[in-house]
């Protein structure tokens, strides 16, 4: 029978296990309060953040998935799951994120050597470091592996020149996984993987303002850059296979598939009753903005349905399978399909950008919704998507290769 | 793909063989054009029900296999892929259904075994218009003698020449709109006072218009609870729906695989037209959609099987999902086959014209996110 999470004894067990310590260790006064992480990828720190980041981060199960000899959770994606669901049940949320979750720590556990793995995982477990990624530059955008960050081999270390842009957090983060150009005479055959520290001499960021008025992505500059030998991941000249392994992982948490964003506002229909009533049969008074919001409710059905199919799928054929594709575009505009849509059911007042007269709800909206935009455009934009799926999936010709 | 039995897959697989090796859309176009008058060949329709096709959800006590719903579902798809046109839908799927859910000891001894073996052909006769309203009865049905007297009229019967048995929803009480008061009745096909009227629709398959006048039928015709009949209706409804969905799906992705397959052979400009970003990007679209559609229509069939509560929503989402999925593909095959699309040699029409008539069958993509918003509460 297809497994779409139906009972299970040990999944029991499993979850009132989890019910209990989370009892035990989620401090209720951030009930709810997971905004500020899907934002930033960072929890603020001190008071009730401190505790639930330290007592996620030593129970491994802010990364429930990844091994025990690391520090993880050890935890099958099933019990992943069941972990998610107590915690969504009592507003609980994932104080353990960011690119070194998402991104970086999968990769490295596929990637990396043993005392690359030792070094870095843990640190990425607990929260107490802080990764970047290095990887598109003013020039290399969609086309990545046109990227011309030099990487010199001096012997005892690399030397690193160059400029990356649209680095996530680059101004907090304390390293940065980088492709670097190793070879100048290959495109894809020439980068490679590096790991730099941001604290390293030559290394300097600058916040890119955005139309949300936030800023949370960097120019990062490398001048002379000494980096050890050791933090080259992978072979050198084999950072294109990785990245792509990497861009997968990115791919597939943007999607909101992995599961691990904290709890969002209200669900929609519920705001639009309240923003704008409900007829004598309860249903949502503008019946156009009411079928849109149906629409967006069972897509979204639709596509948590899909996410479970494929992990299922993945289980018991051992890969990911073609439904696995299809995840980043399908849930990024979702995502900005439900941002338009709160926006409107709020009106004028979703358009409040700051100061008083406006709810922090309100506030919150515009922003996400400005936010949002970037989603399909990083981490391979939807052309790029789609050009995948064309190529990879539908085996449909190359374009650039005809002409 | 769900994750199958080992059971479930070599049913795919034979029923893969099979609908391409005997019943490929040529097959339907020949049926089509000989004007055959059930809709359906009804030899073509002996061999499925020899293969067991008819007994899928059927108890073994009646002479089926018991395989449940996501079992007969992998065959509809595969039957939708190819166009096949046969009365499983509505006898081996809806009626069986009836039957299985609401049916008496009697009635399903006596009516089930015949349905298994293909011997009849059951039907649902509930809508009264052009769209599928199914609380919405004006046909009635008195008490007389120790029986009932139904009265009414009831359009788009799937099936309804080649029907033996129908199920019919009438009023025994309640106005027009009311759920309360409606009952279900099984009426032979033959019974004084039955007529009906064959459509010829777009898609060339059996529909019919039937009108009851003054049919006499005996207490034992009722099927479920006097007056109940609408819940009972309901859940024999999302049973048929979830089931079509498949054979939407099926006759979704093959659509769209025969346009892919044009897409990598067609050459205009000095190359295939599949190198086109143009068209490459809309067709990653509907991939997109169809792997969405195929959750919804596994899940709802899961569900099925699993007597879980949310049937009726995942059945709502699955008709919707698969509906609008259908609904692009189907336009994007004529689209993108350029004029060769246009001609009735070519199947992309054939898809076309049963994509809609699916799509209307037992509640189109409006009417199931209206459904599926009322019971999300909004």
């Amino acid at each position: 029978m297809p497994d779409f999470g139906a009972a299970d004894t040990e999944l029991d067990a499993f979850r009132a296990e989890a019910r209990d310590w989370l009892k035990t260790h989620f401090p209720t006064s951030l009930k709810g309060k997971g905004g500020l992480m899907a934002q930033e990828g960072v929890a603020p720190s001190g008071g009730d953040y401190e505790v639930w980041r330290k007592a996620m981060g030593e129970k491994g199960w802010g990364t429930p998935t990844w091994p025990k000899a690391y520090g993880g959770g050890g935890l099958s994606p099933h019990q992943a799951r069941v972990l998610q669901q107590e915690m969504n049940a009592i507003g609980a949320w994932n104080p353990i994120g960011g690119m070194g979750v998402m991104m970086f720590g999968p990769t490295l556990l596929e990637y990396g050597n043993e005392a690359q793995k030792s070094r870095h995982i843990p640190p990425i477990v607990r929260a107490e470091l802080r990764w970047c990624q290095g990887f598109s530059e003013p020039g290399a955008g969609s086309d990545l592996a046109s990227l011309q960050t030099k990487c010199e081999d001096k012997g005892d270390h690399w030397l690193v020149n160059g400029q990356k842009i649209w680095t996530s957090g680059a101004q907090w983060a304390d390293w940065c996984f980088c492709l670097v150009r190793t070879d100048t005479s290959k495109k894809h055959e020439g980068i490679s993987f590096l790991l730099i520290d941001m604290k390293t001499p030559g290394v300097e960021t600058r916040p890119i303002r955005l139309i949300s008025g936030n800023s949370p992505f960097c120019e990062t500059f490398f001048t002379d850059v000494k980096v050890p030998k050791e933090n080259l991941v992978g072979p050198l000249g084999g950072g294109w296979t990785i990245a792509k392994r990497l861009l997968q992982h990115e791919r597939s948490g943007l999607s909101g598939a992995g599961g691990g964003r904290g709890a969002g506002g209200a669900a929609l229909p519920k705001l639009a009753k309240s923003y704008l009533g409900e007829d004598g049969e309860g249903r949502i008074s503008d019946s156009d903005l009411r079928a849109r919001v149906a629409s967006n409710e069972m897509e979204w059905r639709a596509f948590q349905l899909t996410a479970l199919r494929s992990m299922a799928e993945a289980k018991s054929n051992q890969g990911p399978t073609a439904a696995t594709s299809i995840m980043k575009n399908a849930g990024t505009r979702l995502m900005q399909e439900r941002a338009e849509l709160t926006l409107e059911i709020m009106g004028s007042q979703g358009l409040g950008w700051e100061g008083e007269g406006f709810s922090s709800e309100e506030l919150g909206a515009v922003r996400s919704w400005l936010g949002g935009k970037a989603t399909t455009i990083y981490g391979g934009s939807q052309e790029v998507q789609s050009n995948i799926i064309s190529k990879r999936i539908l085996g449909l010709p190359d374009p650039l290769s005809q002409s | 793909m769900a994750v199958l039995t080992e059971e479930q897959s070599m049913l795919r697989d034979a029923a893969r063989t099979w609908t391409q090796e005997k019943s490929p859309v040529s097959a339907f176009r020949k049926m089509r054009d000989s004007g055959a008058p059930l809709g359906y060949d009804p030899a073509v329709f002996a061999e499925m029900a020899e293969m067991g096709w008819t007994g899928v959800i059927i108890p073994e006590a009646y002479g089926g296999s018991d395989f449940g719903y996501l079992s007969l579902g992998l065959i509809l798809e595969e039957t939708g892929r190819t166009l096949t046109a046969s009365p499983m839908l509505a006898t081996a799927l809806a009626a069986a259904s009836a039957l299985i859910l609401g049916g008496s000891e009697a009635q399903k001894s006596e009516w089930l075994p015949k349905i298994a073996a293909g011997e009849v052909v059951g039907t649902l006769a509930v809508d009264e218009g052009p769209h599928h309203r199914p609380e919405k009865v004006a046909t009635k049905a008195t008490k007389s003698g120790g029986g009932y007297t139904i009265s009414g009229a009831k359009t788009f019967v799937l099936e309804g020449m080649a029907a033996g048995l129908m199920i019919v929803s009438a009023r025994t009480s309640g106005a027009e709109t009311d759920a309360k008061g409606i009952s279900l009745f099984l009426v032979p096909a033959d019974a004084k006072g039955v007529s009906r009227k064959a459509l010829k629709l777009a898609d060339s398959r059996g529909v019919a218009n039937v009108s009851f006048d003054r049919v006499e039928v005996g207490a034992e015709a009722l099927l479920g609870a006097e007056g109940e009949g609408h819940a009972l209706l309901e859940k024999v409804l999302d049973r048929a729906r979830a089931g079509l969905s498949a054979e939407m799906l099926g006759s979704a992705v093959q659509a769209f695989e025969t346009t892919l397959d044009y897409l990598k052979t067609r050459v205009q400009f000095g190359q295939v037209i599949g190198s086109f970003q143009a068209l490459q990007h809309r067709a990653a679209k509907m991939f997109t959609d169809l792997e969405l559609a195929r959750s919804c229509v596994e899940a709802a069939l899961t569900a099925i099987d699993n007597d879980s509560p949310d049937v009726p929503e995942l059945v709502a989402l699955a008709k919707t999902k698969v509906g609008d999925t259908l609904h692009l593909v189907s336009n994007e095959m004529v689209q993108m086959h350029g004029g060769i699309g246009m001609t009735d040699a070519h199947d992309a029409g054939l898809y076309l014209k049963r994509a809609r008539a699916t799509e209307a069958t037992f509640g189109g993509q409006s009417y199931h996110r209206d459904r599926y918003a009322r019971m999300q509460g909004f």
